[in-house]
């Protein structure tokens, strides 16, 4: 592995060790008071209507789809980002024709209401 | 020496993740040590300098199909999953395979690395990294296929509103 990731992993130790740090630290510091009512799902100061593990609706499964497709696309655009100069505009015609059938599909998805909330 | 560091934390956190991942009761949280599990591996894939899978995995996967696991976790109810025996009854057919896979492994490392017929490995790229060789061979050598993928992308987009919509 390149020298060159290590500012990464540096960020990821932080990232890993902040979170830690402050609930050992806030242990170490808090009083503890402990009771019952504490433990309630805060819902804006009145009593919670009922449980949040509840199920959700289905509608937001599809997103999580067109999510999933649209996220494939950007992988594939991601090596031509990174050769981008290189491969010039005969490059940027190729992902253009690409993009074009997703727009289509996009557009297509749209028109038929897939992303509308009703 | 700093290379066999990162291995072994990655691979450490790639199997503790994996049987957290199973010994978990909540789902959601099976799912998020799912999610370091794939971090593992991801950190596994740039050690071996494929910088392009390191990516595809952190997108793709810590991304994307997370994303899906945890809608489907969501979209089932939780409290009668839960309530549902974890383990079934198995187990002695687990322990058999267990078992063989173990005796495979132990006459694997008997044997050691020199019975294994293993291919050279790859040479390093000339220039430049694993991704710029990637976006060269996509869109000069193949670019048919790539091309063809987005017409399958469309028809995942097609097929997949169609049998949503169909439900809702």
């Amino acid at each position: 592995m390149p020298s060159s990731y290590i500012p990464i992993f540096i960020f990821l130790a932080v990232a890993i060790l902040f979170p830690i740090v402050l609930i050992v630290v806030a242990k170490l510091v808090r009083p503890s008071a402990p009771f019952l009512t504490k433990l309630e799902a805060y819902e804006c100061g009145i009593k919670a209507a009922s449980n949040s593990r509840g199920r959700y609706t289905v509608r937001f499964y599809i997103i999580a789809i067109l999510f999933v497709i649209f996220d494939v696309e950007t992988i594939f655009l991601f090596p031509w980002a990174v050769r981008y100069k290189q491969l010039g505009w005969f490059g940027v015609s190729e992902v253009g024709v690409f993009l074009v059938f997703l727009v289509i599909g996009y557009l297509w998805a749209y028109k038929k209401g897939a992303l509308e909330w009703i | 020496m700093l290379d066999a560091v990162f291995f072994y934390t990655f691979a450490l956190m790639t199997l503790t993740g994996a049987v957290l991942t199973i010994t978990r009761k909540s789902a959601v949280h099976s799912a998020i040590w799912l999610i370091v599990s794939l971090l593992g591996v991801a950190g596994l894939y740039l050690l071996q300098q494929a910088e392009f899978l390191f990516a595809v995995q952190i997108v793709l996967y810590i991304g994307g199909i997370m994303v899906l696991f945890l809608f489907v976790i969501m979209l089932v109810n939780l409290d009668e999953a839960a309530k549902q025996r974890q383990f079934n009854n198995q187990r002695w057919i687990a322990l058999g395979c267990a078992v063989i896979v173990g005796a495979e492994i132990l006459y694997v490392l008997a044997k050691g690395t020199a019975s294994l017929s293993l291919p050279a490995p790859a040479a390093a790229p000339a220039a430049g990294g694993n991704t710029e060789q990637i976006a060269v061979s996509l869109f000069r050598d193949y670019l048919l296929p790539f091309e063809a993928a987005s017409l399958l992308l469309l028809a995942a987009i097609v097929g997949s509103v169609i049998m949503a919509k169909r439900r809702a």
